[in-house]
């Protein structure tokens, strides 16, 4: 928090987002995802985007790294407004962790291949000693080089995804939801990791979850999505010390919390 | 039935497959009862809760074989029943919520048609009556629009709804013992608490018992009313669900640990080191 303070008076933001507009369809079919969201995140800050299913979270994210053209408004990495599409040096500032390690890896490509390809695409040389030191990096050691995913356990592919994305050596991650397919225990090995990687390379994270209790954990600030809108936006504080000030954040904190037959049940006759 | 005599009683279950590399067990000698009550199975994926689910109802596939020692419902040995015998149990007397209503709800047929054939299949009563007491089930689990939902097919409705038809497909002929497997892990959390409160509701009303099998310790300990947890296909611990914080067992003490929490900041999540010991230990009998 206070690192990003600093920095932030002097440099602009790493990423601003600002009333970002994303549609889907056309015509008499249109239907607008994300309405008017607006953010910014200082360089070596954590950023959450909470919010359920249909919620738009994921479009932003899914925008911001050029996945989706269909947007308007505006964003920016480092002062710098990004278009629709993106050219090659773009992917090495930013990249993104899905949250599906079973799908997001090819599965005929052994892990050498898959950490090899975006230094291939970006005329890299010195692969070996690269892919090797991304190994070690997320932990994984070099045994696994060679290995197909299918001989990965969920955690172990996580971390070949998150390697990957940090091949290219970006400031800014994007995280789709990149521990809710995984066990706990196997869940806080990986968050344990990307916080120690935020920390070591001053990286900055923007995070998707539905998870309050991992955003906490993970992040600086918040933004609450429901409908494609931001309801409302807090700091980790406030949502550990206040009453959060909507009702559906309210919600979202106490089913965090665990089955609570008071609050939940008061509607049914 | 005695009042004594608990409304299921598991003894000494092994669930075993056959692979190339040999035999893998995925339930290793575990024994447990339910009487009217909310039974939590908690573990993590491969710890072998789903498969302690399906054998109460004898549905481990072949090449998976089912092994006890004993498994009683109400009294009557379930494992000396024919399959003709079983299919009377099932659905009727002792239903299964699976985790995902996509998968066990026919794409093809109306909502209505299947609550209403579950209904058929087990009582003798007419179109009209079953059709009158589907809607009426649809009512019971809070959908409002009950008639429009009758005549509407699966893709038609949400995630959350789907999981509230399944559940009073499940109900419609009232069975003592409901087996609940991650009934609500594919729903938002917010509707995931509503189809809980729901369930909650006509499992109570009703006098069922409940199996709710889960990997969530916090929604577990706060939904059930006794908690086992299983770990590499044994019963590691069991102990009220209100008493899980005070859990003894280093494994459930690792993954309540490994949870992160809102109101209690750490700089790093707990990890949790797996003893080998841990699989060589007896497994703990849970009786109610």
């Amino acid at each position: 928090m206070n690192e990003s303070d600093k920095t932030m008076t002097k440099s602009p933001p790493a990423l601003e987002v600002t009333n970002l507009n994303v549609y889907f369809g056309e015509g008499a079919d249109i239907f607008q995802a994300v309405k008017n969201v607006s953010f910014k995140l200082a360089k070596g800050g954590s950023y959450g985007l909470v919010g359920e299913s249909g919620s738009g979270k994921s479009t932003v994210l899914r925008a911001i790294s050029g996945l989706i053209e269909h947007w308007d408004g505006r964003i920016c990495v480092d002062g710098e407004s990004l278009q629709p599409k993106r050219d090659k040096s773009f992917y090495r500032r930013m990249q993104m962790v899905f949250q599906d390690p079973y799908a997001s890896l090819h599965p005929r490509h052994t892990v050498d291949r898959i950490l090899s390809e975006p230094l291939k695409l970006h005329g890299i040389k010195d692969l070996d000693a690269r892919v090797l030191k991304a190994l070690d990096d997320v932990g994984l050691g070099r045994a696994f080089r060679f290995r197909y995913p299918h001989q990965l356990s969920g955690g172990q592919r996580q971390r070949v995804a998150v390697a990957r994305a940090l091949m290219l050596e970006p400031d800014i991650l994007l995280l789709d939801e990149p521990t809710s397919a995984l066990d706990v225990s196997v869940q806080a090995e990986i968050l344990n990791l990307l916080k120690d990687l935020r920390e070591e390379r001053n990286l900055t994270y923007l995070m998707v979850t539905h998870d309050l209790a991992v955003v906490a954990h993970m992040c600086e600030e918040i933004a609450v999505m429901q409908f494609g809108e931001v309801v409302e936006v807090m700091s980790i504080e406030q949502m550990r010390n206040a009453e959060p000030r909507e009702a559906y954040t309210r919600e979202l904190l106490a089913a965090s919390k665990g089955y609570d037959p008071e609050f939940f049940s008061s509607e049914l006759s | 039935m005695d009042e004594q005599e608990p409304l299921l009683k598991v003894d000494d279950l092994w669930v075993r497959f056959p692979t190339r590399t040999g035999m893998v067990e995925a339930v290793r000698g575990i024994s447990f009862s339910v009487g009217r009550e909310r039974v939590g199975i908690v573990g993590e994926s491969g710890s072998g809760k789903s498969m302690t689910g399906r054998s109460i109802l004898r549905l481990v596939r072949a090449p998976g074989q089912m092994e006890a020692k004993e498994i009683s419902f109400k009294g009557e040995d379930l494992l000396g029943y024919s399959e003709k015998q079983m299919r009377a149990i099932r659905g009727h007397r002792i239903s299964m919520v699976m985790q995902d209503p996509k998968f066990s709800l026919n794409p093809v047929m109306t909502v209505g048609k299947q609550i209403s054939e579950a209904y058929r299949l087990h009582s003798r009563a007419s179109r009209g009556e079953a059709r009158r007491k589907a809607i009426e089930m649809l009512e019971a689990v809070e959908i409002r629009d009950a008639e429009r939902v009758y005549n509407s097919y699966p893709h038609e409705v949400s995630g959350g709804m789907g999981q509230r038809i399944m559940i009073a497909m499940m109900l419609i002929p009232d069975p003592d013992l409901l087996i609940a497997d991650e009934p609500t892990s594919a729903l938002d959390v917010t509707v995931q608490m509503r189809v809980l409160a729901i369930m909650d509701k006509l499992v109570r009303e009703r006098g069922m018992g409940l199996i709710f099998i889960s990997h969530d310790l916090n929604l577990v300990s706060s939904f059930c009313d006794r908690v086992i947890i299983m770990y590499g296909g044994k019963i590691v611990e069991t102990c009220k669900a209100s008493e899980l914080h005070n859990a003894s067992h280093p494994y459930t003490r690792g993954l309540l640990a490994a949870l992160p929490q809102i109101d209690r900041p750490t700089e790093k999540l707990a990890v949790l080191d797996r003893d080998p010991a841990w699989r060589s230990q007896e497994s703990v009998p849970a009786y109610e």
